[in-house]
């Protein structure tokens, strides 16, 4: 036999998963050098989606930076508006009302569903299972529903505000939730019998995408990635933040860190958000929804018609944005793929002296080639699936 | 002599319509209809003629015209001899392959025996085999004349997978051929007059083997890879559009007909009604006269038949839209060692039956 | 607020290299010299009461007009202990260079590539620094003060 493949001349073919093409969905390129269909070597290039995040921030106001970070992780777009909201209140130092928490908690909850419910049917359509794929973008269409009740845009959500939320709940809030939940669990039974035991299904994802714990960990893995892999982190256990503590969820941990535990520790998730939402909507105080200090946040349109101060802070604002006092804070929120970290400069001016995205999908997509070596081309498409990387948060 | 060339060309003509002119625009509907319901939403349902949609049958229309009126391009550098063929290499078996699967039995007619089978031929289903085999070439010359690495993949692909279910079909056949003692299908049709010596009974392993295979051997889901459209962007056949294109849909599709065809012929009856034999049909239309019910048993189990065929093109389709591909090295793991072990035990077990 | 474990250890060890600490808002930093960034790193990476062994996060900071005048950035993370640390390294524009950390924790590897990419820091012994969110042949490090907001790029055509 080695005699054999000594005489044949074979070479290994460079193959280019380029940036448009059905599996990368979030422009990526995989260059993949092949033996047979063998992977030896895959190179993993990003920026394809790159729109100068940190760039136009420091170009506009505080304020100004909020529709920008809906379109990080626009997915998930709630979480990235309730990160920087957080990050900057904790450089100014205020605190919120007790029912924009619980708003905020709803919000983030709901989002995250709609970035699992988006993973795992992205996941089941290039496996081949589109029946799976559809179910869960109906009940993605239903949260989606949620989201727009509550903020007016499905995606783009531009909801949460520096002090408080745009708007308070509608009215018929939680009946609605109640209804759309109860198909969602449906819809999660019929995916669930669809993939969870199906034996197609298990043999394309299970022992692909290995990595241990200890590995994910120098990688720089967070969220449900490195929960698969056994390391129990969550930043809203380890660090709660608004009002994750007085929940009562739990954090489903894997084994071993392959795909489809993965896939399992995101089902799961999907259960335990719906949890979050409901007891929050249960817990939710009365209340105001934003924090009366006109100077960084207004009230509403009375307020400033009516009281001279807000008018004028309203006015300055706008203008020249908040400001924050000096300095520089790092605040990490659990993103749906991870830690979402924001590290905020600020010089005491209006806009931004610095603002960076710690993005989560970042180092999942960089941890690709390891993962990857020495597997078959068709381990990319799964893998890549679970990693979950979301173009806009991985470029900015 | 001119009443059997009368005969055949008229069963030609019927088989090449119902084949292309039906089965082929039909099955792209009931893929997309069958899909929907599956999924829970409505499918296609826009092209209209002068108002009326009916329901998206005019889909397969519009999808005639649109695709004979796309610019049919062949990439720079690549082989266009070899690229312009390939699909009619792939086609022409398809269409082809049903010559030889019978939609009736035997009816006297005016005094003409009529025999309900385009060619009686005595190899009967090898002929299935040697045509499945040459399919083979069209999608290896697709994937490596487009002189694209994606391609030349899918192509690969494609060969070493349809070569293997192949093998494995041939052997998961043996069983039927033992029981029924026969290769013509016309006698393994004749010889499922019984209900209960439908080849469903006699060789159920043998059933299930066999549609594995022959699903394998026709690329569709979960054995896909070929053409796998998360991976390969549509793997052999990227390269292809406009008619070229349709010509390897058409050969899929066609397949789909003709595997059910064989699997109705071989498994299910053929065109026998349950508990019915022909002599009861006969007796049953005796109030048409002596030829009158020849006809009309004739279209009764023509009928039989193709429900029995559209049972199995519907299975089919539900299979596709549930289950996941399987990944390229579990596919020929499955083959060469699990179906292959499988129907050689199949083989003894049926062997030691009939002797004994 | 009394100065957290991780500081006064780092104070004990590398009492030469520490320029300065604070714990504004509850985030313990301390300011480092660039030379002694890899023994740092590696100490508070290994030893037991820090444990950090998570690296979250790598950037700098232009802080123009300012000598020196960049600022690298490390947000890092103990899981066993639970706590958070930022290290900041004063890098001059005059010698723009840095070791690089790869050998640490990996996951510095891309965020080293980034921080290379957007404002010209290289960073000496990383395996392979080059531009990754921008193309090969961008002309400039964008995140820098000095790059104007609507600044033009020559055109390019394909690259083969």
């Amino acid at each position: 036999m080695p005699d054999i493949e000594k005489d044949l001349h074979t070479d290994y073919m460079v193959i280019n998963m380029g940036p448009s093409h059905p599996v990368t969905h979030g422009t990526v390129k995989f260059l993949a050098t092949l033996d047979g269909e063998t992977i030896v070597d895959l190179k993993v290039d990003i920026g394809y989606l790159h729109r100068g995040f940190e760039k136009m921030c420091e170009s506009g106001t505080w304020q100004q930076v909020i529709p920008y970070t809906d379109r990080l992780n626009y997915v998930s777009p709630l979480i990235n508006n309730t990160g920087y909201a957080l990050a900057v209140e904790k450089l100014i130092g205020i605190d919120t009302p007790e029912r924009c928490k619980y708003i905020r908690v709803i919000a983030c909850e709901l989002s995250r569903l709609a970035d699992h419910l988006t993973n795992v049917a992205a996941a089941g359509l290039e496996l081949g299972a589109f029946t799976a794929f559809l179910y869960f973008v109906e009940a993605r269409e239903l949260v989606w529903d949620l989201i727009e009740d509550l903020c007016g845009a499905r995606v783009t959500a531009n909801y949460v505000r520096i002090g408080g939320v745009k708007s308070d709940l509608p009215d018929d809030f939680k009946e609605k939730t109640a209804r759309v939940f109860k198909r969602c669990r449906e819809l999660w039974l019929d995916v669930d019998k669809l993939l969870t035991k199906n034996r197609v299904f298990i043999d394309r994802v299970r022992d692909v995408g290995v990595i241990s714990g200890d590995e994910a960990i120098a990688y720089g893995f967070t969220g449900p990635c490195l929960r698969a892999c056994g390391v129990p982190y969550d930043v809203r256990k380890a660090q709660p933040y608004l009002v994750y503590d007085r929940m009562d969820f739990e954090v489903p941990i894997g084994e071993k860190g392959d795909n489809f535990d993965k896939y399992l520790v995101r089902m799961e998730e999907i259960k335990q958000s719906m949890r979050i939402v409901e007891q929050a909507l249960e817990q939710i105080p009365r209340g105001p929804i934003n924090i009366d200090m006109p100077q960084f946040r207004w009230q509403s349109k009375d307020d400033i018609g009516n009281r001279i101060d807000s008018l004028i802070f309203h006015f300055k604002t706008v203008i020249e944005g908040i400001k924050p006092p000096p300095g520089e804070i790092y605040l990490a929120v659990e993103g749906a793929n991870g830690e979402l970290g924001f590290y905020l400069v600020s010089d005491g001016s209006g806009k931004p002296y610095k603002c960076r995205v710690r993005p989560p999908c970042f180092v999942l997509t960089a941890a690709m080639s390891r993962l990857m070596k020495g597997r078959l081309i068709a381990d990319i498409v799964p893998t890549f699936d679970m990693i979950n990387m979301i173009g806009g948060e991985c470029d900015r | 002599m001119l009443a059997d060339f009368i005969e055949s060309i008229a069963k030609i003509v019927f088989i090449f319509s119902i084949n292309l002119g039906f089965f082929a625009p039909i099955l792209g509907w009931v893929e997309r209809k069958q899909s929907a319901v599956m999924q829970d939403r409505i499918g296609a349902n826009r092209a209209d003629i002068g108002g009326f949609t009916i329901m998206g049958l005019f889909h397969p229309i519009a999808d005639a015209v649109k695709v004979l009126t796309k610019e049919d391009f062949i990439p720079a550098g690549a082989n266009k001899f070899f690229h312009t063929i390939a699909p009619f290499i792939c086609l022409v078996p398809a269409i082809a392959t049903f010559a030889v699967v019978p939609f009736g039995g035997r009816y006297e007619i005016f005094g003409h025996q009529v025999n309900l089978v385009i060619a009686d031929l005595d190899v009967g289903i090898l002929y299935v085999f040697a045509l499945a085999s040459l399919a083979t070439y069209g999608v290896v010359l697709a994937g490596w004349s487009s002189r694209s690495n994606w391609s030349l993949l899918g192509g690969l692909r494609a060969s070493a997978q349809m070569l293997s279910y192949e093998v494995a079909m041939g052997l998961t056949i043996i069983g039927i051929i033992m029981v029924y003692g026969s290769l013509k299908l016309t006698e393994i049709g004749a010889a499922q007059a019984n209900f209960f010596r439908w080849g469903i009974f006699l060789q159920p392993v043998g059933f299930i083997l066999f549609l594995t295979c022959a699903i394998a051997e026709n690329k569709r889901v979960p054995f896909d890879i070929p053409e796998a459209e998360s991976e390969l962007v549509a793997g052999y056949f990227t390269e292809y559009s406009g008619l070229k294109f349709v010509m390897f849909w058409m050969a899929e599709f066609l397949e789909i007909v003709t595997i059910s065809g064989i699997v109705t012929t071989l498994f299910f009856g053929a065109w026998h009604l349950p508990f019915v034999t022909d002599a009861m049909l006969l007796s049953f239309f005796q109030f048409a006269g002596p030829n009158g019910a020849a006809i009309l048993a004739m279209l009764v189990n023509v009928a039989t038949f193709f429900a029995k065929v559209s049972f199995f093109i519907w299975l089919q389709m539900s299979i596709r839209w549930t289950l996941p591909r399987f990944r390229y090295d579990q596919i020929m793991r499955l083959c060469w060692k699990m179906i292959l072990p499988i129907s050689l035990i199949n083989i003894f077990v049926t062997g030691l039956v009939v002797l004994l | 607020m009394n100065t957290s474990v991780t500081l006064k250890k780092l104070a004990e060890k590398f009492p030469d290299s520490i320029i300065e600490t604070h714990s504004y808002r509850g985030d313990d930093t301390a300011v480092v010299k660039k030379e002694d960034i890899v023994a740092i790193c590696t100490f508070l990476r290994d030893d037991e009461a820090l444990r950090y062994n998570f690296m979250m996060d790598l950037t700098a900071v232009d802080y123009l007009g300012r000598e020196p005048r960049f600022e690298v950035v490390y947000h890092l993370y103990s899981l066993p202990h639970n706590q958070r640390v930022r290290l900041k390294a004063r890098v001059s524009e005059s010698d723009c260079t840095i070791d690089s950390i790869v050998p640490v924790w990996i996951s510095a590897d891309w965020f080293e590539r980034e921080a290379f990419d957007m404002y010209g820091i290289t960073f000496k012994g990383h395996p392979e620094l080059r531009r990754i969110l921008l193309y090969e042949g961008f002309e400039g490090h964008p995140l820098r003060k000095d790059y104007p907001l609507k600044k033009r790029q020559p055109m390019i055509g394909p690259i083969n």
